[in-house]
């Protein structure tokens, strides 16, 4: 080739992604995929067919599960699990309260910091040395520093200021028995690029990313869904007295935790829609939808530091 | 913003200390762009009225951990996204201070463009010599000298033009000027002159916008022909599969470091010089016929050869050396000294071999750029190393080749990454 046409955008980021999962494949000796049903975890599974398919993939998918999902999101992920063809764990952080290793303050406060012992219970039950997961650095400030391969200690902790220097594309995986690696194939992909690669792959997505009716209430200046049916048929985040609620056309634009993740107004009932309200929205991701992200300037750094990921 | 899907990535990082309005210049382009939403401008509005500031402080924008804002330092490099509807950039944020060569090293390991500030008011000093030495160093091809605060000196023609042609004077006597695309411009960060917008107060100078310089530069690392380099990161054998087809199957996967390589090329798989012709590209199961630098795909070759990861394929037409001794300038990122007596493991594509130091020739003082003999290397030392290997390594030159003459060192007790080097 005499002149050289550089890969677009997109190419180049699923080409760095494929890299990444393969040196995770290479690396380590028992690695696992974390897998929510969400649009970045669906993204990694995609990445992860390109990356090895015909071959099965190199590690299984694990889901710690709030036990606080949407039905359709839990149902989602297990088809889609289910379609690849390839092994599920569930582990939930319910059981790590029945062993009294997560104790709540209130039985209906957000579990998303929870997952953090669940997820270290499992990946001591079944010896991982590296966790892929869908973080972005665009999502956050404490993310915008975080290695692509990044180490953790036995307790799980992420130091932020005694990160391994990673240069070029050469990644360092080694760890010591006990330790592990959080990689994060989508680090340099912002939310735009999250959807035009959902939009390009024709990815399918669970059905609350789409603009659907929902009752809701207003909250602390926040959209609060209410009257959300659980697996178990319990009906959590009852209204409080005095709000009144509304029906309204809503989506997710991230998806968690029933009991800190806002929808925001939209009609946005197809992927071209949302790319273009991506593109023109004026909140950031996390911003409106993420309360738990909001208790203080440096709660996602926090939470990191204990083995969030 | 438009939505299209064909953009093209740049990748750059600057330099610049904290006083030289590194996180100015990154906060306007973000902010002039319109990558800032409005909830984080909320955020910063706050927190600059919160510390006794009248405007709001773009640089907040940069603002990162806990501990930084605490100290008001900036630790680590962090990485920042933009996007012009024409290009995705990512900036690659290094701090100046202490630890500046090892994070700038880091930061400029992946950049294809530095942007080096120069404060108006006090012209080129050691810092941007020590950044324009790193940066020539790690090899960034296109080099732009941002001369900022003009604003502070009454946006004075004749100040830059005395800047850059000192600039100009410093770069031809280490190389850069000679080796590299500099570029110059002037530039008030705080009020976004000759940033996205020209803006009214420099008529005098008529060259490209920041962004201007950003959207044109281009994207590939190098713009000569490079030798197909593809290190096999991981062998696909789908022999459980129920699909008798896949039997035979055998994927070497991996990403095209540099080159390219066709259907039915001649290739050979080192260290052991097996030859055969490529039968398939594929990525997924999608079939290709061709594939280029940076492209992820999997290779399938007509003969059945033993490969595994940490081999190289190449074209027969252009094999590397493979070399069981090498010579490197090596930067030490470590706290814990380089001890020469040690046994280290040096990790260069896929492939990793014991290492033991040969020879420390002489180390580099990164502000005047004398040589000087020492017997170990400490954090941010710059040095040039002769090692031994123990497993071959197949090398070309890091100014040849990028992605084949780079590796890291790794300290086997801790698994730490201690140190980087480019092979000379």
């Amino acid at each position: 080739m005499s002149t050289k046409q550089p890969l677009s955008h997109l190419d180049w980021l699923e080409a760095e992604a494929i890299h990444i999962l393969r040196e995770v494949a290479g690396q380590c000796a028992n690695p696992v995929l974390l897998f929510s049903g969400g649009k970045d975890s669906l993204c990694i599974l995609r990445l992860a067919e390109k990356a090895f398919r015909p071959g099965r993939f190199p590690f299984p998918l694990m889901h710690i599960d709030t036990g606080h999902n949407y039905q359709e999101v839990i149902n989602f992920r297990d088809q889609r699990a289910a379609e690849l063809g390839e092994r599920l764990i569930v582990r939930s952080v319910e059981d790590s309260m029945k062993r009294g290793t997560v104790v709540l303050k209130t039985p209906d406060e957000p579990r998303n910091k929870h997952q953090s012992v669940t997820l270290l219970e499992a990946i001591e039950e079944f010896g991982f040395d590296c966790c892929i997961g869908g973080a972005r650095r665009d999502e956050e400030k404490a993310r915008a520093k975080e290695r692509i391969m990044s180490f953790r200690d036995e307790f799980g902790q992420w130091d932020p200021k005694n990160q391994r220097p990673e240069l070029w594309n050469l990644y360092n995986a080694r760890v010591h028995k006990g330790e592990n690696i959080r990689a994060f194939p989508i680090s340099n992909w912002t939310e735009m690029d999250v959807w035009q690669y959902i939009e390009r792959e024709k990815l399918e997505l669970p059905s609350i990313y789409f603009a659907h009716q929902r009752d809701i209430v207003m909250r602390h200046g926040a959209i609060f869904p209410v009257n959300v049916p659980l697996a178990s048929g319990e009906l959590i985040n009852q209204p409080k007295a005095g709000e009144e609620i509304i029906n309204m056309q809503v989506r997710f634009r991230t998806v968690g935790d029933v009991t800190c993740t806002a929808p925001v107004i939209s009609d946005a009932d197809d992927v071209s829609k949302i790319v273009v309200e991506t593109a023109t929205t004026t909140i950031t991701e996390r911003g409106a939808t993420r309360l738990d992200d909001q208790t203080s300037d440096a709660s996602m750094e926090q939470r990191k530091k204990e083995g969030y990921f | 913003m438009t939505t299209q899907h064909n953009d093209s990535l740049l990748r750059f990082m600057t330099c610049g200390s904290v006083d030289d309005g590194k996180s100015t210049l990154i906060g306007r382009l973000l902010y002039d762009t319109k990558t800032i939403l409005a909830d984080t401008l909320n955020n910063i509005a706050r927190t600059s009225q919160k510390r006794g500031m009248e405007a709001v402080d773009l640089s907040l924008l940069t603002d990162g951990l806990q501990a930084e804002r605490e100290q008001g330092i900036t630790i680590d490099v962090a990485y920042r996204y933009f996007s012009t509807g024409t290009r995705k950039y990512i900036i690659a944020d290094a701090p100046g201070h202490e630890q500046y060569t090892r994070n700038m090293v880091t930061a400029a390991s992946t950049a294809n463009l530095a942007i080096i500030l120069i404060d108006a008011r006090k012209g080129v000093l050691t810092q941007t010599r020590r950044h324009s030495y790193l940066a020539h160093l790690v090899g960034i091809p296109h080099i732009v000298v941002a001369v900022n605060k003009m604003d502070l000196v009454d946006y004075d023609q004749a100040t830059y033009e005395k800047i850059k042609a000192d600039y100009i004077a410093f770069a031809t006597e280490i190389g850069l000027a000679q080796a590299r695309d500099i570029k110059f411009i002037p530039m008030s960060a705080l009020n976004g002159d000759m940033l996205v917008d020209r803006l009214d107060n420099m008529d005098w100078y008529q060259g490209e916008t920041l962004l201007d310089i950003l959207e044109a530069a281009p994207a590939a690392h190098s713009e000569q022909a490079e030798a197909f380099r593809f290190p096999v990161q991981f062998v696909c054998r789908p022999h459980d599969s129920a699909n008798p087809e896949l039997h035979d199957f055998r994927g070497f996967m991996g990403r095209v470091e540099s080159g390219s390589i066709a259907v039915g090329d001649a290739v050979t798989v080192l260290p052991n010089g097996y030859q055969s012709k490529v039968k398939a590209i594929q990525v997924g199961n999608e079939q290709l016929q061709t594939a280029q630098t940076e492209q992820s795909i999997t290779l399938l070759l007509e003969d059945e050869i033993d490969t595994s990861r940490g081999d190289m394929i190449v074209k027969t037409s252009e094999a590397p050396e493979a070399v069981k001794q090498i010579e490197a300038h090596v930067c030490w990122l470590s706290e814990t000294p380089l001890s020469p007596a040690r046994t280290y493991i040096v990790r260069h594509t896929t492939r990793e071999s014991k290492a033991k130091i040969g020879s420390i020739q002489y180390k580099v003082d990164v502000n005047t750029l004398e040589q000087q003999a020492t017997a170990d290397l400490k954090m941010n030392d710059i040095a040039r190393v002769s090692f031994k290997l123990a497993q071959p390594l197949m090398v070309d030159s890091y100014d040849k080749n990028r992605a084949t003459g780079a590796f890291i060192v790794i300290d086997e007790s801790s698994n730490n990454t201690v140190g980087a080097g480019m092979i000379v």
